[in-house]
C-alpha cells in the first residue's frame, strides 16, 4: 500500500512513518507543509493519503482543502484526515467530497497503532472511517429526528457502522452473536426507510447519507 | 415617520406657551445678572437664576421625549466644586488673614460670616466658567422666544383659523362687510386650518427637536460620560480576563496536569514490573494509553472554550455554521460579511453568539432558529432570532449578562427584544472597521 503522509511536527512524522513502515504500508513521500502535501498528491500510483487538517504556512485547514482539492481532481482518492480534534463541519465537508474513501479521525487514535493502521487500511480499500466522536456528535444533533425512534441497541449498532466497521466488527464490539447484528441492521433500515439487502460497503454509505442530510 | 392628529402636538404646545412665563422671566433675570457681572453684583444673580433655569430644562426635556418618542440626553451643571476656591475664594482667604493680621487675634463667628458672604459670587464665577451652564442659558433664551412663538403658532392656529370662519359669516351679515372680503377671510380661515391639521403636529414635533438639540451636553460632558463608561467597561474586561486565567489554571492543574502525573507513575510502575510481571505491565501500558486519551480530552476541551480552532480556521461564519450544525435545533446561518473582522472582536462575537445559541436552546423551545451576520458601515452586527417562548431578560440570567459584559470591553451593544411569548431577537453589534477585502485562505 503506497502511502503520502501529512504531517507538520517532525516527532509525529517520524512516528507515524514507523508505524507505518512497521505494518507493511511503502511511505512513498512524507511532507511537513501544504504545498509539499499538492504535489504529492498528484502522483498517481498512491493508494491513500494521510493528512493532518492544521499545516504550515498557514496553520488553519490547508491540510483539509487540500485533500478536498485532491478528490475533486481525482475522484474517490482515499484519504484519511487526522486532526486534534473533530469538527462536525469538516465531517460534512468530507463526506460531500465524493463517496467513500474518506476518514476522519483524532489524532490520539494512532495510541492503537493495530487499529489505525487497519482503519488507514480500510479507507484505501474505499471504506469510511468516522471518528466516535464525531458520530457521538451527529447523534446528539439527531436528537429530535427519527433516531429517536430507535431503541438503545439499536443506536449503538448504527454508531459503529458509521465508523466503518464490518457486522463482525460490530458483533465483536457489543458482545454479541453476529446474526443479532444483521436483525439490529435491518430494523434500523426498516426504521430509518433505507433500501434492505445491499451489500457491507453501500450500506455504510447510505446510513452516512442518511446522517449527512440537513435538517 | 407616519403624520399624526395635531390634537396631541396642541396640547403639548399649550403647556409650553404657559411655560413662557417662567422662561421670560428667568431669561431676562440672567440677563440682567449678565450684565452686571461687569460690577460684581451680578454673579449672585447668575448663581440663583441657573438652578431655577435647570428645572425648567428638565420639565421641557420631558415634554420633547414624549413628542419625539427618544430619549433626550439633558445638559446638567456641574456640582458645586468646594475643592477648588478659584480666585474669589483665595482673595476670601487672603481678607481673612490679612485681617486677623491687622487684628492680632483670630475671627469671631459673626466676623467671619461677614468675610464668607463672598460664597454666592464665587458660585456665580464657577457657574460663567462651566460651558454647560451657557448652553442652558442659550436654551433658555431660545424657550423664551423662538421656541415660545413656535408653540403658539401650533396653539393659536386652530382657534384662528375657526375664528376667521366665524367672522366671514357674521362680519357680512351684522356689519355689512361686502360679501368678497367675506371670501377671502373664509380661504384664509381654511387655509390656518388645513396648516393646523396637516402640519401641527410636525411643527410641535420642531419644537421639540430644537429643545433637543439646545439641551444636549456640550462635547466636554460627553467626553466626561464616555471616560466613565471606559473605565467601567475596562474594569469589567480586567475582571473577567482574571476570571478566564484562573479557570484556566484550574482546568489544567485538575484536568491535564493531573494526568500526566498519573502517567509518568504508571510508567514508573511499569519499569519496575516489566521483567517480573510482563502480563501486569501490559495491563498498566493500557492504562497509561487511556489516561493519554483522557489528558488530551480535557486539553481539547480546554482549546475549544479559549480559542475554538474552528475560529482561527474558518473566522466567525464558519464557527458559527459549526456552532449551528451541532445544535438540536436547526439554524440557518446567513453570512454577509465583507471580510473577516479583527481577531479580538471576532473571538468576543463568537462568544457572544456562543451564549445566545446556548440560550435559545435552554429556554426557548423554539423550533426555527436563525442567525445572522451583517457589516454596517463601520460595524459589525449579529442578529440571532428565535420562535420560541420569549421572555429573555438580561437583567435576570447571567448568561446575557456575561454576553452583554463581553461585546462592552469592543463598545459593543446588545439589545434583547423577547416579549413574553415570543419570538425573541437578540442583537449585537460592535464598532469595526473594514478594511481588508474578503480573501479565503487556500
Amino acid at each position: 500500500m503506497r502511502v503520502v503522509l501529512a504531517e507538520d511536527l517532525a516527532l509525529l512524522r517520524d512516528g507515524l512513518v514507523r508505524l507505518l513502515t512497521a505494518h507493511g504500508c511503502d511511505v512513498v513521500a512524507a511532507v511537513e507543509d501544504a504545498p509539499a502535501l499538492e504535489a504529492a498528491l498528484t502522483d498517481p500510483t498512491i493508494d491513500v493519503a494521510v493528512v493532518d487538517v492544521r499545516l504550515p504556512p498557514g496553520f488553519t485547514d490547508e491540510g483539509l482543502r487540500a485533500a478536498i482539492a485532491a478528490r475533486a481532481r481525482r475522484p474517490g482518492l482515499p484519504v484519511m484526515v487526522l486532526s486534534q480534534y473533530v469538527e462536525h463541519l469538516y465531517a460534512r465537508e468530507l463526506l460531500a467530497s465524493g463517496e467513500g474513501a474518506i476518514g476522519y479521525l483524532l489524532k490520539e487514535r494512532v495510541a492503537d497503532p493495530a487499529e489505525f493502521v487497519d482503519a488507514v487500511r480500510r479507507v484505501a480499500e474505499g471504506g469510511t472511517v468516522l471518528d466516535p466522536e464525531v458520530v457521538a456528535a451527529i447523534m446528539a444533533r439527531r436528537r429530535a429526528s427519527p433516531l429517536a425512534r430507535l431503541t438503545a441497541r439499536e443506536r449503538e449498532t448504527l454508531a459503529l457502522m458509521a465508523e466503518g466497521r464490518s457486522n463482525a466488527a460490530v458483533a465483536a464490539a457489543l458482545v454479541v452473536s453476529e446474526k443479532a447484528v444483521a436483525k439490529h441492521i435491518s430494523s434500523i433500515f426498516t426504521k430509518l426507510d433505507l433500501p434492505v439487502g445491499a451489500d457491507d460497503h453501500r450500506r455504510v454509505r447510505a446510513v452516512l447519507a442518511w446522517l449527512r442530510e440537513d435538517g | 415617520m407616519t403624520r399624526r392628529a395635531p390634537w396631541a402636538a396642541t396640547g403639548r404646545s399649550l403647556v409650553l406657551v404657559v411655560l413662557w412665563v417662567p422662561c421670560a422671566l428667568l431669561t431676562v433675570a440672567a440677563l440682567v445678572g449678565l450684565a452686571l457681572v461687569v460690577v460684581g453684583v451680578g454673579l449672585p444673580v447668575v448663581a440663583a437664576v441657573l438652578p431655577g433655569v435647570e428645572r425648567l430644562a428638565r420639565v421641557h426635556r420631558r415634554r420633547a421625549e414624549a413628542a419625539l418618542g427618544r430619549a433626550v440626553p439633558l445638559v446638567a451643571l456641574r456640582p458645586p466644586d468646594a475643592s477648588d476656591p478659584g480666585w474669589l475664594g483665595q482673595v476670601e482667604e487672603d481678607a481673612r488673614r490679612l485681617t486677623e493680621e491687622a487684628l492680632g487675634r483670630p475671627l469671631g463667628a459673626v466676623e467671619a460670616r461677614a468675610l464668607t458672604g463672598a460664597e454666592p459670587f464665587r458660585r456665580g464665577w464657577q457657574r460663567l466658567q462651566d460651558v454647560d451652564a451657557w448652553r442652558l442659558l442659550g436654551w433658555s433664551a431660545f424657550a423664551a422666544t423662538g421656541g415660545a412663538l413656535l408653540s403658539a403658532c401650533v396653539v393659536l392656529l386652530a382657534p384662528a383659523a375657526v375664528g376667521a370662519l366665524v367672522l366671514a359669516v357674521v362680519l357680512p351679515l351684522a356689519a355689512g362687510l361686502p360679501w368678497g372680503w367675506a371670501a377671502v377671510l373664509a380661504v384664509a380661515g381654511l387655509l390656518g386650518g388645513w396648516a393646523w391639521w396637516r402640519h401641527g403636529d410636525a411643527l410641535g414635533r420642531l419644537r421639540a427637536a430644537a429643545d433637543a438639540a439646545l439641551l444636549a451636553p456640550g462635547r466636554q460632558t460627553r467626553l466626561e460620560q464616555r471616560v466613565q463608561d471606559l473605565a467601567a467597561s475596562r474594569s469589567q474586561t480586567v475582571d473577567h480576563a482574571a476570571a478566564e486565567l484562573r479557570r484556566i489554571e484550574r482546568d489544567l492543574h485538575d484536568g491535564a496536569q493531573a494526568r500526566l502525573v498519573s502517567l509518568g507513575l504508571t510508567l514508573g510502575m511499569v519499569a519496575e514490573l516489566v521483567e517480573s510481571d510482563p502480563a501486569a505491565a501490559r495491563e498498566l501500558l493500557d492504562e497509561a494509553r487511556s489516561t493519554t486519551g483522557a489528558a488530551l480530552r480535557d486539553l481539547r476541551e480546554l482549546v475549544q472554550g479559549i480559542h475554538p480552532p474552528v475560529l482561527a480556521d474558518r473566522g466567525l461564519s464558519g464557527a458559527v455554521e459549526a456552532l449551528a450544525l451541532d445544535l438540536a435545533v436547526p439554524v440557518a446561518v446567513t453570512d454577509r460579511l465583507p471580510a473577516r473582522p479583527p481577531a479580538p472582536i471576532e473571538s468576543a462575537v463568537y462568544f457572544a453568539v456562543a451564549e445566545s445559541l446556548a440560550n435559545v436552546v435552554k429556554h426557548a423551545s423554539a423550533a426555527r432558529v436563525w442567525v445572522r451576520l451583517d457589516a454596517g458601515a463601520s460595524s459589525l452586527r449579529v442578529d440571532v432570532g428565535d420562535d420560541g417562548v420569549g421572555g429573555a431578560d438580561p437583567a435576570r440570567g447571567s448568561g446575557l449578562r456575561g454576553v452583554g459584559a463581553r461585546l462592552s470591553a469592543f463598545d459593543g451593544t446588545m439589545v434583547v427584544d423577547s416579549p413574553p411569548g415570543g419570538p425573541t431577537l437578540i442583537t449585537l453589534e460592535v464598532p469595526c472597521a473594514w478594511s481588508s477585502p474578503k480573501t479565503s485562505p487556500s
